[in-house]
């Protein structure tokens, strides 16, 4: 979705340098309309005098809302493709009527109904099912928990509720009747409040304005009126805000607070938090709950969703856990332990045995010291990250997304600029070079990236053209001899049985298990020293992830040393010699996969065992 | 409700055939337009082309006009590659020309061998720089390009115009404010009947397509403007390229710049560019940056804009009538572009359904 955006708006930034070149010529017309004798001014004179006239006469001048109205439908389905900006959702929100509605659906809350219901819902994105005949209810006054790995599909489930999915087939009741959820205005309109993960909030306005922003219909911004609905609004359910502060002062728990009143401002009784305490500090995230708390009390449904097992039981009443798209199981909270739950979440069964040769070699090939990475932001990322990797041995990382996995691989490739400590790569720091400069001193470090797309392959471009990325510049002519790398292609295409109707085709028009067979194919051809991959099978059928999986096994046993970041745990238990758990950018352990078991390294990804089982190395 | 959702799955064949359509659509509103002043559109647009292509002279004319679209096309073609937004184009070929004048005004003697190369080079130069400051920011503080190279279009304008009312105002002209005309060794020598940029223009879209699409340095304008992510990941120097590029993206401007000044004014004004460095985005856009299809798209434009003169003698009509018909294509065809990457279905839009 984000990638669609991201074109659209640059198809928008074209398309209004465009309209720039457009508008002067225009100007050049109404200067031209002058000469012949044609008083553009005074056309435009009598065009306003008109539109005055016109809307005198009809009494009262169009409001804001009547104005935009036309445009309602567009701007809405407009914001569903970009990610759901607020400014165009919130102007065809219609006009929750707080009162009418809150009462009456607390009314309900009484009785202690379904608030939400799904029935057998499925949601495919192509070949993937995200979600696979799901059902599970909501009761009013219930905090109910959604539990899963990454890709489990619980956003996925909810983006069904706000409306900003529909789904493909099965029933969504809110408040005991059947609903399609067509748009988030609708879901809005029906009780339904999503509080995202990433705020969508206007910075430069206070929160009072982005609280209302959409939601007042008169010409005039009644400030006093939205004053005290707002704070009769934190009086009940216990928040504490000022009104008038400014959305970019705010602390991250600050605007949380908004992104909430917002949706209570505009009547939601049903609350959707998705990973809500992901940016909280603890403090932050224990006064959250008590408003959860709160809310429930009044009779408001509330999901959450997390991979944080400590919260789920802190805080919720009944929890279902997703694995794979599917309902892995519904339990109530009071009843079951993080062990089951943790068990629930990562899967019984291995799908499929995948080999796994023995590490020949004690020498250390890649060696970090220390590694710490403060981001732009100022946020740790990184913290005093230490760890060594043997030639032919794989090494996985597990830990929830987020975890540092990316910050550490980019800071290995050469790519992250900021971080502090060393990296040896057979004895040599490299941790200060750039990807040139370690290609050019002979260290082979390949690099498979989280986002194929974003970075690793220009999506553009053809196989051969992507093949040649790395190496193009070692040769002399300033030509550019596309021989070599064609016949590149043609390999690569054969070795890993890529599906593509030619090698000229561009990459960005092949599937997702293609496009990562391209960059993995283009990766190994060159010989590396050193792997590190990053989500490698994501997205991938098991046949193309097992092919994938016997590619590593053989750079393993050319003594290639690979670090493996993966997420399915099964996955990493039966390919990797030993596995790292990240948690908030820290090892919080490191286990050796022959014994380790999925509970165990699933209790760390979650941090919940603390210094972990360190391996005997 | 109307859904819009992305597709990747439009076949060139599809894709040409909602092109022209939105061609056709334009000439038909446009059509409306020319009927509400009272005129023929078929007879109108007939003329337009007997205007622009009717005689040897016409046709002379037209590729004149054509000459410059081309040359500023293949610079700002070159930085759209690398999803610069260069609409700066306008203030380089001011500073490129100004370059050129500076030589031509300083060295009127010099043999033209040396002279028409010197002024060459330093329009150029001039040009580049008057881009690559802009790239300059932008690679090192992300700051809007697109703002950027606008507004240094003024800055150029103003420069212009300071140097015309002050330091280069002819003393011969008896206070009137014109730069004096260049020495005849300043001048572009005339090739069947068209000053010589024709073939500079016609080399430079040879070496620009060689160089996008056979050349290293021209791969990597393609990787960076392909995702600048992956250019870091492959070790480019990004940066670098950008500023380089956007410096060659100017320098064709500027070139631009000294071969109207030099083959077709003989001075400079703050006329000189006639709007060309506008025109020239919607070209290269209409190319789809290609060097190949740069000229054709030129050239049609230019045929517009000499059909519009001859429709404002023969019809008594502006020729800002052929404005608004370049205005509309561009408006549909970008609009098009809508329609090839994105699929619109209609859906029903039902709030609630009651439970059966």
């Amino acid at each position: 979705m984000s990638s669609n955006f991201k074109a659209f708006c640059s198809e928008f930034k074209a398309f209004c340098f465009e309209f720039k070149a457009l508008s002067s010529n225009f100007k050049a017309f109404c200067f031209e309309f002058k000469v012949p004798g044609y008083d553009f001014k005074a056309f435009c004179f009598k065009f306003k005098a008109f539109r005055i006239r016109g809307a005198s006469s009809g009494g009262k001048l169009p409001s804001a809302k009547e104005i935009f109205a036309p445009f309602g439908g567009g701007a809405l389905s407009l914001s569903k493709c970009a990610g759901a900006s607020p400014g165009a959702m919130c102007q065809t929100a219609p006009a929750c009527a707080v009162t009418n509605e809150n009462n009456q659906s607390r009314g309900r809350a009484i009785n202690g109904n379904e608030a939400i219901k799904m029935v057998n819902i499925s949601k495919s994105f192509g070949d993937v099912k995200a979600n696979d005949n799901i059902s599970f209810s909501v009761n009013y006054g219930e905090i109910y928990a959604l539990l899963g790995e990454n890709g489990a599909g619980k956003s996925t489930l909810v983006n069904m509720l706000s409306g900003i999915y529909t789904p493909d087939s099965g029933d969504i009741y809110v408040h005991g009747k059947r609903l399609r959820l067509a748009s988030p205005a609708d879901s809005i309109s029906s009780g339904i409040g999503m509080i995202h993960q990433h705020f969508k909030l206007v910075n430069v306005m206070t929160a009072m304005e982005n609280i209302a922003i959409g939601q007042e219909h008169g010409f005039l911004f009644k400030k006093i009126k939205v004053k005290d609905k707002i704070e009769d609004i934190c009086s009940r359910y216990g928040f504490r805000l000022e009104p008038e502060k400014l959305v970019r002062d705010m602390s991250v728990g600050e605007k949380q607070t908004v992104e909430i009143l917002k949706v209570l401002y505009r009547g939601a009784d049903i609350l959707i938090l998705d990973e809500p305490t992901a940016v909280l500090t603890p403090q932050e995230t224990e006064r959250l709950f008590d408003i959860l708390v709160r809310m429930k009390e009044q009779g408001c449904a509330i999901i959450i969703i997390t991979h944080k097992l400590h919260e789920v039981m802190e805080i919720s009443d009944r929890v279902s856990v997703l694995r794979r798209g599917e309902v892995a199981g519904t339990v109530n909270t009071h009843e079951t332990s993080p062990m089951e739950l943790t068990s629930m979440m990562v899967g019984k069964k291995v799908t499929l045995s995948i080999e796994r040769p023995p590490v020949k070699s004690d020498e250390i090939m890649l060696e970090v010291k220390d590694l710490s990475l403060v981001d732009r932001d100022g946020i740790k990322k990184l913290d005093s990250v230490s760890f060594g990797v043997r030639g032919g041995e794989i090494l996985g990382v597990a830990g929830v997304a987020g975890s540092g996995q990316k910050e550490l691989c980019e800071s290995i490739q050469g790519l992250e600029r900021r971080k502090r400590g060393e990296i040896l790569f057979k004895g040599d720091n490299i941790s200060h070079l750039t990807p040139r400069a370690i290609f050019e001193k002979g260290l082979r470090i390949s690099f498979i990236p989280e986002d194929r797309l974003g970075m690793g392959l220009v999506p553009t471009m053809d196989l051969v053209d992507n093949v040649i990325l790395k190496d193009y510049y070692l040769q002399k002519s300033i030509f550019l001899d596309r021989e070599p790398a064609r016949q590149r292609a043609e390999h690569i295409v054969k070795m890993l049985n890529v599906h593509t109707p030619s090698i000229y085709h561009p990459v960005n028009k092949l599937s997702g298990g293609n496009i990562q067979k391209v960059l993995l194919g283009r990766e190994i051809d060159s010989r590396p020293d050193f792997l590190v991959t990053a989500y490698p099978t994501r997205g991938l059928d098991i046949g193309s992830a097992h092919l994938i999986y016997d590619e590593l096994n053989r750079q393993k046993e050319r003594g290639v040393g690979i670090l493996y970041v993966g997420e399915d745990l099964n996955i990493l238990l039966s390919l990797c010699d030993r596995i790292m758990v990240m948690f908030e950018g820290r090892i919080i352990g490191t286990v050796d996969a022959a014994t380790a078991t999925k509970e165990e390294i699933g209790l760390m990804m979650l941090g919940e065992i603390s210094g972990g089982v360190k391996s005997n190395d | 409700m109307i859904k819009m959702s992305a597709r990747t799955d439009c076949s060139a064949k599809e894709s040409a055939a909602i092109r022209g359509g939105a061609i056709i659509l334009a000439l038909v509103t446009v059509s409306f337009f020319i009927m509400i002043l009272g005129h023929n559109p078929f007879s109108v647009y007939g003329s337009m082309i007997e205007g622009a292509f009717g005689t040897v002279y016409r046709i002379t004319e037209t590729l004149r006009k054509s000459i410059p679209l081309i040359i500023a096309s293949l610079g700002i073609a070159l930085a759209f590659r690398l999803k610069f937004w260069n609409i700066g184009a306008e203030g380089q070929i001011m500073t490129g020309a100004m370059g050129a004048t500076f030589c031509a005004l300083n060295f009127p003697d010099l043999p033209s061998w040396i002279l028409l190369p010197m002024m060459a080079a330093a329009s150029i130069i001039c040009g580049g720089i008057w881009g690559a400051i802009p790239a300059y920011f932008r690679a090192k503080w992300r700051t809007n390009e697109t703002i950027f190279t606008l507004m240094m279009n003024y800055v150029a304008l103003k420069w212009l115009t300071y140097l015309q009312y002050g330091p280069w105002k002819d003393p011969a002209a008896l206070g009137f404010p014109k730069i004096p005309g260049f020495s005849q060794n300043a001048v572009l020598p005339t090739v069947f009947g068209l000053h010589a940029g024709w073939i500079i223009a016609i080399l430079l879209v040879i070496i620009m397509h060689l160089f996008i699409n056979h050349t290293k340095r021209g791969y990597e304008i393609s990787v960076v403007g392909g995702s600048e992510n992956t250019g870091r990941y492959a070790g480019m120097n990004v940066k670098g390229i950008i500023i380089y590029t956007i410096f060659l993206s100017g320098g064709l401007c500027g070139l631009c710049g000294m071969i109207e000044a030099s083959g077709v004014n003989r001075t400079l004004s703050v006329g000189i560019t006639m709007g060309a460095g506008y025109t020239a985005i919607i070209t290269s856009w209409l190319s789809s940056l290609k060097a190949p299809v740069i000229p054709v798209v030129c050239v049609l434009f230019a045929a517009m804009i000499q059909g519009g003169t001859f429709i404002q003698m023969a019809f008594q009509i502006p020729q800002s009538a052929a404005q608004i018909l370049q205005g509309t294509i561009l408006f549909f065809v970008l609009g098009s572009e809508f329609f090839i990457r994105y699929r619109i279905s209609f859906i029903k839009n039902i709030k609630s359904e009651e439970g059966e």
